[in-house]
């Protein structure tokens, strides 16, 4: 289908783009990369009355460094940040979980604010700036405002970002020593919505957890920080501390239901995902068969 | 202010002016406006992949951008790859191959191969597998796909000096 008839306007400069949305607030949609604004207009599933496209405003492109924080800006297409040496070197999870967002010729053009803003319940970066601790920075007329991941994402395509405000950043922290990453979902085909999905960033302390942070996606209404994974930090990980840790992550998750798979498939995949990370972060094989149950 | 807007931009290397409307995407006026029919509309979600062409040089989904988007913006469709005989080769092993039957997906899939070839002139089945995960063919079942674009990946590495 074709989108239905829409005024448009290109903002000049941010607090262009501000003014703007300050005017029309809900009745206007910001369009940054487009790759799920435009799918869900030609569908039909939302219709708004103006389009400010965000696409020119050079300023909030790029990655950039200040001290240990990486500071990545809204616009950033999935392909830059791919290919970023700075997210290589400093959020390795990041890069991973990148190859995993749909396909090349949508990664040319999704961006990371577009992505976050959006909050597909199924889409792995809003997982990755959970697990990672990530800070999402918005601005409004009153000025910037910086939220904890952990709070930003509040539902199916819900966000704590207003209608009149824009998010033009997020700042990661840079992976401390001694970290770890493990990124991995399951789809039908690569590139496509995933069924159940991971990331997860570690500090080890030799054989041990001394931090664990276990971002499942596509489980739940939004990214769901396992509350489970305490029990593993600081304790010698044995199959059976694991299959405890295993079922407390099962009661903890409500999966939701579609064509894809069911709550109860969706609670199994995430413990295969839970064994299978924290075999691989801990280099132990054992740990990856048998704990499951 | 859902007045026709003025776009100006460079097709195929030739510059264009047009009036569009803001709900136009970038598929519906290569084919309407520009007559270019070779960009083919399948899903119009961005599933397909049958729309795929480039803009400043990156391979994008032409239903998911507004014609709009493209103001002073470089497109280049399968009719322009074709006339400057950029993917003969891979045109031509397409057709020994039996790489397509219908023919609806071949200008996205054409668009994505090269797309892959120009950024590693050397992959292996999986890669090319995983850069085409994005263009759905409903006849081949891919395999023919995956055979022409090695062929033409292997015919470039030997002409290379």
């Amino acid at each position: 289908m074709k989108a239905s008839a829409f005024a448009y306007t290109r903002a000049t400069s941010v607090a262009n783009a501000l003014e703007l949305l300050a005017a029309h607030g809900d009745r206007a949609k910001v369009l940054s990369g487009g790759q799920s604004l435009i799918p869900a207009m030609n569908l039909r599933l939302i219709c708004p009355e103006l389009i400010v496209d965000i696409g020119d405003l050079v300023d909030l492109r790029g990655v950039g460094v200040k001290g240990d924080i990486l500071s990545i800006g809204a616009l950033t297409r999935h392909v830059d940040l791919q290919r970023s040496p700075e997210i290589a070197a400093h959020a390795p999870l990041l890069r991973d979980a990148i190859g995993h967002v749909a396909h090349p010729a949508i990664r040319n053009r999704g961006t990371i604010g577009g992505s976050l803003a959006n909050a597909d319940p199924a889409s792995e970066l809003p997982a990755c700036m959970v697990a990672l601790g990530a800070t999402i920075v918005a601005r409004g007329c009153g000025g910037e405002r910086r939220m904890a991941a952990e709070r930003f994402f509040t539902g199916i395509y819900e966000t704590a970002l207003s209608p009149q405000e824009l998010l033009v950043a997020v700042e990661l922290p840079f992976a401390q020593k001694h970290s770890a990453h493990f990124f991995k979902e399951f789809a039908r085909r690569h590139g496509d919505y995933a069924i159940a999905g991971l990331g997860a960033q570690a500090i080890l302390n030799h054989d041990q957890f001394a931090d664990l942070r276990l971002a499942f996606f596509a489980v739940s209404e939004r990214p769901v920080l396992a509350g489970a994974a305490r029990m593993l930090v600081n304790a010698p990980v044995t199959p059976a501390l694991l299959s405890k840790a295993s079922r407390a992550l099962g009661e903890e998750l409500d999966p939701y239901e579609d064509q894809q798979a069911s709550p109860a498939m969706r609670r199994h995949l995430a413990k295969v995902l839970l064994a299978r990370c924290v075999s691989a972060l801990l280099s132990r094989p054992d740990l990856a068969v048998g704990a499951t149950n | 202010m859902t007045d026709l807007l003025q776009l100006s931009l460079v097709v195929n290397g030739e510059p264009v002016d047009a009036h569009v409307q803001p709900r136009l995407n970038l598929a519906d006026f290569l084919r309407e406006h520009m007559k270019l029919t070779g960009t083919h509309i399948g899903c119009e979600h961005g599933v397909c992949g049958a729309c795929t062409v480039r803009v400043n040089g990156d391979i994008v989904r032409a239903c998911l951008m507004l014609a709009v988007q493209t103001q002073n913006a470089s497109v280049e469709t399968i009719e322009g790859l074709s006339d400057s005989g950029e993917i003969a080769d891979l045109q031509l092993a397409f057709r020994d191959r039996n790489a397509l039957q219908c023919g609806f997906c071949t200008p996205g899939m054409l668009m994505a191969a090269q797309d892959l070839l120009r950024q590693s002139p050397a992959p292996d089945r999986e890669q090319i597998r995983e850069h085409l995960s994005g263009n759905y063919c409903r006849c081949t079942g891919y395999h023919a796909i995956v055979d022409a674009i090695e062929a033409t990946a292997r015919a470039r590495g030997e002409r290379r000096p």
